[in-house]
Order: C-alpha cells, then sequence, then structure tokens
C-alpha cells in the first residue's frame, strides 16, 4: 500500500499525446478539484477578474457640466471613448493600436519569461471555465461523482443537478453579456432600462450574443476553444524557449516511475509514484509527464496535485513545478540550476515594449485640446467677382476637445493686408470671433476675398491660426488663396 | 452487383460502397458530414417558416385583387417600408424646416444649427436639380450663370433668389421674369459690319480695346433702353451690366459679337409646383449664402 491518504487514481488522460488521433471525437474531462498556492492564487485572480469586470462599469469620474461621468466609458452615439483621465476621440484611434501592441508585446514578455501565465491565470476564458467548473463541481460533486453521474440512467437525481447546473450556468452568462454591454451606456441609466423594456435593441442583442457565447464557450466547449480556436497556443510556441519558466515536470527526480509501497525502498527509481494526480486535475485533460504541449495552459494544478501527494510520501516537493527546460536537462547531468531572465529574447520584447510605451505617454502628454483644419473650397476652385477681385470659400473646423466652451480668436498670419475676411454667421461686432461647445468640433464657412489690385501671384499662401484668449491655447493651419491667374 | 437486399462494404474503411465497381475499384458511399446535413434539414425548416410568415409565392390564381403574390403572416411589404423611411425621413427635417419657415436671411446665418441645416438640405437640393446646369459648385458655365460671384442678372437678395427659382426665367409660369434681346443679325437689324462696331463699343466699355464711335451710336439707339447709357444694365429687365468683368457669354471680341447676332434667350425653369415651396426657401438660402448674396436694397452691381 502507498502512503496514508495517497488515493491511486486510476485516471487515464483523454487527451494524451500518444492516443490523440487526427479526428477524434471529444471526451469529456472531469477535473478534480485541486488544493494548493496555485489553486488558491486562482481563486484571488478569479476573484480580482470578475471583481473589475462587473464593478468596472459603476466607477464614476467626474468631467464636468454634459460630459458621461463612468470611468470607463465606449460611447459609440458620440464617437467617445472614455477611460479616467483619458479621452479618446475617433481621430485618437491609434491610441487603442498602441494599447493592443502593448498588450501583444507585453504578452510576449510574459511568455518568455513565465511561460503562458496569461492562459493560466488571467484569460477569460479561463477565468469563465474554471468558474463554470466550481459551479458544476458544486451541483454535481468532485471528479469520480461527476463521472458517475453521467453514466447514471435518468433519475430525478440526475435531473434536478443537472438542471440547477444549466440553469445556474444561464444566470452566469447572462450577467455576463449584461455586464458587457454596461461599458457602452451610462450603467445606471442602462440597468434601469433594460429591465424595463427601455433600452436599444442592439443592448438587448448584444447581452444575448454574449450569453450564448459565455455558456457555450465556457460551459460546453471549455478547452477546445483553447486548442482549436484559439491562435495563442500557436503564437506563445515561438514566445518560448528552453530558458522559460513553465510548468514542467522534473524527469530527471520521477523516472523512472511506478507504483511505490510504503516502506519500500526509494533506490534505483523515481521519485513519481504514477498516481496519476496531476492527470485527474487537469483541466485540458492531458499528462503533463508528456512534456510541455500545445494543449497544456500552465495553470499549475497539477503542480498542487503533486505536492499533495509529494507531502503524504514524505518526498520533497516540486517533482512537477515551475523549471526552464535547460534545467532539468541540468539537473539530469548533476549539474546545478542556472537561470538567465536576461537574455536577447526578453531584452527585444521589454524593449519593444518600453518604446511603444514611451511613444504612447508621450502621445497622451502632448495631446492637443483644441485644433484647426481648413478645407478649402475646390468647387469651384476660385469665384471671380465683377470687380475684378478675387474670393475663395472656405470650410474651417475648429476641434475643441476641452470640457469647456471657448470663444476663438481668428488671425490670419501671413496674408496680404487687403484681404477681406467674411466668416458666415459672425456678429457684426465680432467678425473674427468663432465659438465652439465643449467637447466640441464646429466647421464653419469662411469667404476671403483678395482685391484685383492686391493679385500678383497664382496663390497666396498664408496661416490660420485661433486662439483662445482665456487660456492662451493656439491652433494653427497652413493654407492658401488660389487667385486663378495664369503664371 | 452483389445481391441488392446484402450491403456491401469496403473491408478498409468499413464505409458502404455505391456498388459501382470498376476494375476492381468499387466507390465510397460516404454519407454526407452531419453537420453539414443538419443545416441543409435546418434550411427547409426555415423555407417553409418563411414562405408562411413572408410574401412568397406568385402568380396563384384569383391574386390580382391584392397583389399577385401571398402576403405571409406578417404582411410585409419592402415598398411600404420605404413609404415609412421617408415618412420618418422628412419627419425628421421637420424641425429643420419649421426654423426656416419665414425667417430671414441674417437670422439663418446667425443661427448655427438652422445655418448647418440650410447647407446640408440646400446642397442635397441643388445636386439633385440645379447641378445639371450651373454646376455641382455652383460654379455655371458659359450660358448659365455662376451662383457663386457677386453678378445678378435679377437680383441677389434672398426673396429675389427666391423669386427666380419660383417662377424661373422665360419660364412657363403666368409669373415668370421675362425679356428678350433682339437677335440684331440673325433677324437682320444691324449689319454685321455695325455689329462688329457695337461689339468695340461694348467691350470698351468695361476697358477693353478702344472703343468705336460707330459702335457707340448705335448703342445710343439700340441698346441704352435695356443696357443703360453707362452700360450699367437694368435689373428689371435682366439686362447684365457690360462694365463689370463677368461675361456670361463669355468676354472675347468673337463671343460678344455672336452675343448680339443671336441675342441670348437663358431659360431658367420655373420650380414652384415641382419642389415643395420649404425646398425652395432652403435653395434660395442655400444659393445667396454660396458668397454672392446680397442685401434686399442692394442696387445693380457697381452701383
Amino acid at each position: 500500500m502507498a502512503a496514508p491518504g495517497v488515493q491511486q487514481f486510476d485516471a487515464e488522460a483523454v487527451n494524451a499525446a500518444e492516443t490523440r488521433e487526427l479526428y477524434q471525437k471529444r471526451q469529456q474531462i472531469y477535473p478534480k478539484l485541486a488544493h494548493g498556492k496555485f489553486r488558491f492564487f486562482k481563486w484571488a485572480m478569479m476573484a480580482i477578474a470578475l471583481g473589475v469586470y462587473y464593478l468596472l462599469p459603476f466607477v464614476r469620474w467626474e468631467r464636468g457640466e454634459g460630459m458621461p461621468d463612468q470611468a470607463v466609458l465606449v460611447d459609440f452615439a458620440n464617437s467617445r471613448f472614455y477611460f479616467f483621465f483619458i479621452e479618446i476621440w475617433p481621430n485618437e484611434i491609434y491610441y487603442i493600436t498602441g494599447l493592443l501592441i502593448l498588450a501583444s508585446f507585453g504578452l510576449f514578455l510574459a511568455t518568455a519569461l513565465f511561460g503562458r501565465v496569461w492562459c493560466g491565470y488571467a484569460c477569460p476564458q479561463t477565468v469563465w471555465t474554471d468558474l463554470f467548473i466550481m459551479v458544476e463541481r458544486f451541483f454535481e460533486g468532485d471528479r469520480n461523482a461527476r463521472m458517475r453521474l453521467d453514466k447514471a440512467k435518468w433519475s430525478f437525481d440526475k435531473a434536478w443537478r443537472k438542471i440547477s447546473k444549466h440553469a445556474v450556468w444561464l444566470i452566469i452568462a447572462a450577467a455576463t453579456g449584461g455586464a458587457w454591454i454596461l461599458y457602452f451606456h451610462d450603467a445606471f441609466d442602462l440597468l434601469e432600462n433594460f429591465f424595463t423594456g427601455q433600452a436599444a435593441l442592439s443592448s438587448y442583442l448584444f447581452a444575448g450574443v454574449l450569453t450564448f457565447t459565455t455558456y457555450t464557450l465556457a460551459g460546453t466547449m471549455r478547452e477546445q476553444v483553447c486548442i482549436y480556436m484559439c491562435p495563442w497556443p500557436r503564437i506563445q510556441g515561438a514566445m518560448t524557449d528552453r530558458e522559460a519558466l513553465n510548468v514542467t515536470y522534473r524527469f530527471d527526480r520521477g523516472e523512472p516511475r511506478g507504483r511505490h509501497k510504503k516502506g519500500e525502498s526509494w533506490d534505483e527509481r523515481g521519485d513519481c509514484i504514477d498516481c496519476k494526480q496531476c492527470v485527474a486535475v487537469c483541466p485540458m485533460g492531458i499528462d503533463i509527464r508528456d512534456g510541455s504541449q500545445l494543449e497544456c495552459i500552465q495553470c499549475a494544478l497539477c503542480i498542487d496535485a503533486c505536492d499533495d501527494i509529494m507531502k503524504k510520501i514524505e518526498r520533497p516537493t516540486g517533482l512537477i513545478t515551475y523549471e526552464t527546460d535547460d534545467n532539468v536537462d541540468r539537473y539530469a547531468a548533476g549539474e546545478k540550476p542556472r537561470y538567465r531572465f536576461i537574455r536577447p529574447r526578453t531584452l527585444v520584447y521589454a524593449g519593444a515594449f518600453a518604446i511603444v510605451a514611451l511613444f504612447m505617454l508621450g502621445a497622451l502628454v502632448t495631446r492637443e485640446e483644441l485644433q484647426l483644419n481648413a478645407q478649402r473650397d475646390r468647387n469651384p476652385n476660385y469665384v471671380q467677382l465683377s470687380d475684378g477681385s478675387v474670393r475663395n470659400g472656405y470650410n474651417l473646423k475648429v476641434v475643441n476637445k476641452a470640457g469647456e466652451p471657448r470663444e476663438l480668436e481668428l488671425t490670419l498670419e501671413g496674408a496680404d493686408p487687403a484681404m477681406q475676411v467674411r466668416v458666415l454667421g459672425a456678429a457684426a461686432d465680432t467678425p473674427m470671433r468663432l465659438p465652439v461647445g465643449a467637447d466640441q468640433t464646429q466647421d464653419f464657412i469662411l469667404y476671403l476675398t483678395l482685391p484685383a489690385d492686391a493679385i500678383d501671384s497664382q496663390r497666396e499662401e498664408f496661416v490660420f491660426r485661433v486662439t483662445d484668449p482665456v487660456t492662451g491655447e493656439t491652433a494653427t493651419t497652413r493654407s492658401v488663396l488660389v487667385t486663378g491667374v495664369n503664371p | 452487383m452483389s445481391d441488392k437486399n446484402e450491403i456491401d462494404r469496403d473491408d478498409h474503411t468499413g464505409t458502404e460502397t455505391t456498388g459501382h465497381e470498376w476494375d476492381g475499384i468499387k466507390e465510397l458511399d460516404t454519407p454526407l458530414p452531419r453537420w453539414w446535413l443538419y443545416i441543409f434539414y435546418a434550411t427547409v425548416v426555415w423555407a417553409i417558416v418563411y414562405m408562411v410568415f413572408m410574401p412568397a409565392i406568385p402568380g396563384l390564381p384569383g391574386m390580382a385583387a391584392d397583389g399577385d403574390h401571398t402576403r405571409g403572416l406578417r404582411n410585409h411589404s419592402e415598398r411600404v417600408n420605404v413609404v415609412a423611411a421617408l415618412e420618418a425621413l422628412e419627419a425628421s427635417r421637420e424641425a429643420g424646416y419649421a426654423a426656416l419657415d419665414g425667417a430671414s436671411i441674417s437670422e439663418i446665418e446667425n443661427d448655427p444649427q438652422l445655418l448647418q441645416f440650410v447647407t446640408a438640405a440646400g446642397d442635397a437640393a441643388f445636386g439633385d436639380n440645379c447641378a445639371t446646369c450651373h454646376g455641382a459648385g455652383g460654379q455655371g458655365f458659359v450660358g448659365y450663370p455662376n451662383l457663386n460671384d457677386d453678378v445678378w442678372l435679377w437680383g441677389g437678395s434672398y426673396d429675389a433668389i427666391r423669386e427666380t427659382l419660383l417662377y424661373g426665367i422665360r419660364a412657363e409660369h403666368d409669373m415668370t421674369r421675362f425679356s428678350q434681346m433682339p437677335a440684331y443679325g440673325r433677324d437682320e437689324l444691324l449689319t454685321t459690319a455695325e455689329i462688329e462696331a457695337v461689339a468695340d463699343h461694348v467691350l470698351s466699355l468695361s476697358g477693353q480695346g478702344e472703343g468705336n464711335a460707330q459702335g457707340a451710336q448705335i448703342y445710343a439707339q439700340q441698346c441704352v433702353t435695356c443696357h443703360m447709357e453707362d452700360g450699367r444694365g437694368d435689373r428689371l429687365q435682366g439686362a447684365p451690366n457690360l462694365t463689370d468683368r463677368e461675361w456670361l457669354y463669355g468676354s472675347s471680341r468673337d463671343q460678344v459679337i455672336n452675343s448680339i447676332y443671336r441675342g441670348p434667350y437663358g431659360v431658367m425653369p420655373a420650380w414652384e409646383g415641382r419642389l415643395d415651396d420649404r425646398t425652395i426657401d432652403a435653395l434660395a438660402a442655400y444659393v445667396f449664402l454660396l458668397g454672392g448674396g446680397e442685401a434686399a436694397t442692394a442696387g445693380p452691381t457697381g452701383q
């Protein structure tokens, strides 16, 4: 017999490398509940991730009169994106591109250092699947009970457990889809409208779609999402190397494996007693002892399971552990482990990350809240008036990204002093005053007329400038007046 | 071929064969993939449901009364939807048109929202109705006035532009504005030499060429009634100012001679009845705001 408390599992890795076929019907995986520090860490990560996801839409952030006060808001109706103190306009969508680049370089770096930590702890697929398995375990029991229940004939007991499980899954899925839409409208308003049937059709549609995807991806598809749908396992294969920390089976310690009775000698054999606890807890249905593989999301639950056993059979823990491939080889050769976290690969990733981060920071710090664009009419290109003077029309676009309305002063720099300016709609006493509302883009129609005797070239170049007399902010744009004179 | 009751299976794959055999090679009868089959069944069900709810079957006997096809339970009609969508569109413009109604041009100009509405509505209507002759930007062509400049044959105030739009020029409308320049050459009122002399005189009015004494004399007899002694024209008769730099039919000597020879007869259609009044309001304001609009009191160009 093995040491007390060690249960010998007759677990088969349903997704084991050897038995995998080119086409195989999916076999249900029944992950056993693990106990230990990584399981605790995963619970904590789940609580944080779900907490952020569900509570963030309700966090408020004061922005001033007439502006939304939701901290994180994607406002499609007014084409604005708000993230705490950051406000992004559609023409600043490259911030999002920058964020995505940051996220990918961050993932590259983390993967090169610690393997697939994203997959194992933070990926929504992992978090929600973990949550769904928790619900499943609550109603149907742990691995063996679930296997028995699935094999059992239909009975009242089986029916209520199954129905309750799916009901709770659906509630969670609906709450997931319901929280998603809160990021796109004011959360409190939308919640009220949603339940009184007043919300937009798109709200119900997206809530429904996300309910469906959450239910299927986390409830019924689970590991297949990671193995077949997600591109990241392939990409990460190129990101890790023999010096990255991965969840690894120490074959140098474990082999030759075999069952072990209490009191037997540990000489001439490995520490692995082939209890298959690592297989039983694996949510991906693999055997970590086959080495690192595409399916492994590195959730480290096998580490918890194995450490548990090692304590019981009084062997050192860490038979399965975060370790590099090179170090396992070194252990096998009787050498000391060496860790090289600073290596060309990590330096390149970290460098790229830093450059993009600096660029983004620079763009954010130097973000202008006042912008000016001038679009000269091309049709007609110019208008000759009866007295021989020439007029050009312009569409002046003033962008005010500040939360305050402004009264801007328009000036023309480098223009012929004889040039006459007419701003359509300007008050007679302040012909060069351009009022722009808070957080708005305002168009002005502008006519510039050059008298006949001042025309001396094909085109007159000048600069439009708007100045906020209150803050001193200013914005310029170059423009020309076409006279229609032949060269 | 094997016995009909006996299913022939391929030894290697275990799949049924079709029973066809060529030189010992049998054709496998691989079943359709399940997902494909189920989607196929679903489309059949969908088609039936669709026919029940939506218009589907044309040409059944006795259908002519309410159209030529089955209506379906939803009684769906894309034409009705289009009408509803157009009505909704009109309704969405209602506020803008209501503000435009009776507004003076300075009120339009000083109300940013109304200005934006007029610019958008006018631009759309202009593109549909006016751009064919006046150009997409209202820049005009030879014989078709440029609407951007400050030259107006019949007046450039908001009301004058509106009137031109409503009743047209030399159009088929009781209130249309009418005048006619004689075709001095074609109708043999003047000889070719006389026409050339008048043309030289007319060109000299705007500072081109030396002028012509004979031409001045003929001008004084024939042209002053409409174009006035000083050549500044008369808006009441749509007679253009001959002293400025704008020439509707061209400023070259040949073009001026041609104009005198044939007597231009430019027609602008009347839009009353073709466009509704509020669209005409929007168009008038739009044309006014193209840059050449002038105050109601302004006289002929240059006066």
